[in-house]
């Protein structure tokens, strides 16, 4: 039947001029350009920017609504973290009481908790960005990083309620509130940075493939493991026949690095000599390579997302 | 691209294909031949389709069981994407739209109107072919943006902001929204969930949202049946108020009066192919004809 389809310029003396031409040279005459094509890398950027209101009104929205049809409504923002806190409070702190040598355990496991969940949900989050969104991604033109980008900064500003609640605890374990405490702010940025990169990396992997969605919570509960958010690495290794090499990529592993960069602004007795060296580069790194490589990863892909 | 491909129709019961093939021949292409017709014949296209097909994907449709066995039996026996099905929702569709003109897209259900359309304005990749549009057309209706859970008022903040307005916009035209969709009319209830409305007050609200914004291309997929009486008439002047604005409408809808009053071409979609594509009375007059009506 396509050939009917095809038939009707043939017998087109009568047809305006513009029909001999073929669709593509009549599309490039009058300056028509492809639909769903892919803009180029700095393109991209720019329409993410013009986007950033809606970014930040959609992950808003998005937390607004997780307890909105609770009866004590937005006091869950903080009271959920402070539960949880409270919950390995019980766990690790009177229960099983492994302080491991470690100075000031709660503030330290807490802190270790709420940071690597930030990473953690991030990643989740972005598994779900795209393929879980088909019916925005199929209704409305807006370049797709966004998606993720929005959910990160949902969890960012989820972790800034657990901030409060952490605030409250360290000071209610008497220790000192200082100026270190606004390296938090660095540490989140780059921290987000790099939770965004892998969050829109997952979002272009599990748009294509969903099965590996259902693999990262079990890789995550390991990395945390592997992280030292419940011990202190150093306690754990030391005395021990761990090869450097190990010891190092444990110490240097991005989740290890943003957490221990947290301890040490927030807890007084995390001083700088339990950080590893160069902590700070190594930070920015592990942003810069998530961050960028996750945005021209997802970009790459861009006109493809939506077909399911 | 004119006349149908009537040799397909399963409804043989069509008096005579041949006249209206005859019928055609006699004219120019009526696909590039508007209504009131006899203008230059330079005119300006908004929408090229070229051959376009598109294909979903599912997973879970499952070819086999569908048990944990054979998706394993098929992943090891390294079948390509294995458990996946395609469904052809779009067949090697052609057309052209030009400026002025106002579309309309009939089809039993599944025939791939909506798919069509969501082609159209670059939400879906073409598994073959090509689609040239003029600027971004854009499809109306946010509801996929909305959330139930939160108040009419941040609803109409951020559907107006996915559709890509910016702030000063959307505060611009916040009270117009809002007085449009008649939400208050029975009381303040613009503050309350989105949840608590009644679906006549969703779809007003909705429709409102996506009616706010002006387009260049303007696709609209079934919108106009929602409401009320008084309401549906608010919405069918505010459609012909962005049709005069904009430069191509697109419309999907199941009754033909609201084509018949909309539209001066029609593209008649059947099983993914395109059937039939001219003006508005004469696809009408066949298309009632192979629906039984």
């Amino acid at each position: 039947m396509s050939q009917v389809l095809d038939a009707p310029p043939a017998p087109a003396p009568h047809g305006p001029p513009a029909r001999a031409l073929s669709a593509r040279e009549l599309a490039e005459r009058h300056g028509l350009s492809v639909a769903n094509a892919r803009p180029s890398l700095p393109g991209y950027a720019r329409q993410l920017w013009r986007r950033r209101h809606f970014i930040t009104a959609f992950a808003t929205a998005k937390l607004t609504a997780q307890y909105s049809q609770a009866k004590l409504g937005q006091v869950w923002q903080v009271m959920t973290p402070l539960l949880n806190a409270g919950v390995y409070y019980l766990i690790f702190g009177v229960l099983m009481n492994v302080k491991r040598g470690v100075p000031d355990y709660i503030p330290f496991l807490v802190t270790g908790v709420f940071v690597f969940t930030f990473t953690q949900s991030s990643i989740i989050a972005g598994t779900r960005a795209v393929s879980g969104n088909l019916g925005l991604v199929r209704a409305l033109n807006f370049p797709r990083a966004a998606l993720p980008i929005s959910f990160c900064l949902q969890q960012l500003q989820q972790l800034l309620f657990s901030m409060v609640a952490l605030a409250a605890i360290i000071l209610g374990f008497g220790l000192p509130l200082s100026a270190k405490w606004l390296l938090v702010i660095p540490a989140l940025a780059l921290q987000f940075a790099f939770n965004a990169g892998l969050a829109m990396a997952m979002a272009r992997v599990c748009a294509k493939t969903p099965d590996i969605g259902q693999l990262m919570p079990f890789v995550l509960r390991t990395w945390m493991y592997a992280s030292g958010v419940m011990f202190s690495l150093d306690q754990v290794t030391k005395g021990k026949q761990v090869p450097h090499w190990v010891h190092a990529a444990l110490e240097h592993n991005p989740a290890a690095v943003f957490i221990d960069l947290i301890r040490y602004a927030l807890i007084d007795s995390f001083h700088s000599s339990r950080l590893p060296s160069h902590v700070w580069a190594w930070a920015l790194g592990w942003a810069l390579l998530a961050g960028v490589g996750g945005f021209i990863y997802f970009w790459k892909a861009e006109e493809t997302y939506g077909r399911g | 691209m004119a006349d149908t491909l009537t040799e397909t129709a399963p409804g043989s019961t069509r008096p005579a294909p041949a006249d209206a093939a005859t019928a055609f021949a006699g004219t120019p292409d009526p696909a590039t031949t508007p209504v009131p017709a006899q203008r230059a014949p330079e005119r300006v296209p908004t929408v090229i389709a070229d051959g376009v097909d598109i294909v979903y994907r599912v997973t879970g449709a499952g070819s086999g069981r569908g048990s944990a066995t054979s998706a394993l039996s098929r992943i090891l026996g390294r079948r390509r994407r294995p458990g996946v099905r395609e469904v052809h929702a779009v067949r090697n569709v052609s057309f052209t739209a030009y400026r002025g003109e106002a579309i309309g897209l009939i089809g039993t259900n599944g025939s791939g109107k909506s798919t069509l359309l969501r082609a159209v304005a670059g939400l879906i990749p073409c598994e073959n072919g090509r689609i040239y549009t003029d600027g971004q057309p854009s499809l109306m209706g946010v509801n996929a943006a909305l959330m139930d859970d939160l108040t009419g008022e941040r609803n109409v903040t951020l559907g107006c902001l996915a559709m890509g307005m910016s702030r000063e916009q959307v505060r611009e035209r916040y009270d117009g929204i809002v007085d449009f969709s008649g939400v208050n009319e029975k009381g303040d209830f613009i503050s309350l969930p989105m949840r608590t409305y009644s679906s006549g007050m969703k779809a007003r609200l909705r429709f409102s949202i996506g009616a706010a914004k002006d387009h260049d291309v303007l696709l609209i997929d079934e919108a106009l049946a929602t409401g009320d009486r008084a309401f549906q008439k608010r919405s069918e002047e505010r459609i012909r108020e962005l049709r005069e604005k904009a430069g191509t409408v697109f419309l999907v809808s199941h009754s033909n009066k609201s084509i018949r009053d909309t539209c001066d071409r029609v593209l008649w979609l059947e099983k993914g192919e395109l059937r039939m594509d001219g003006p508005t009375e004469e696809v009408l007059a066949e298309y009632e004809r192979f629906t039984g009506k």
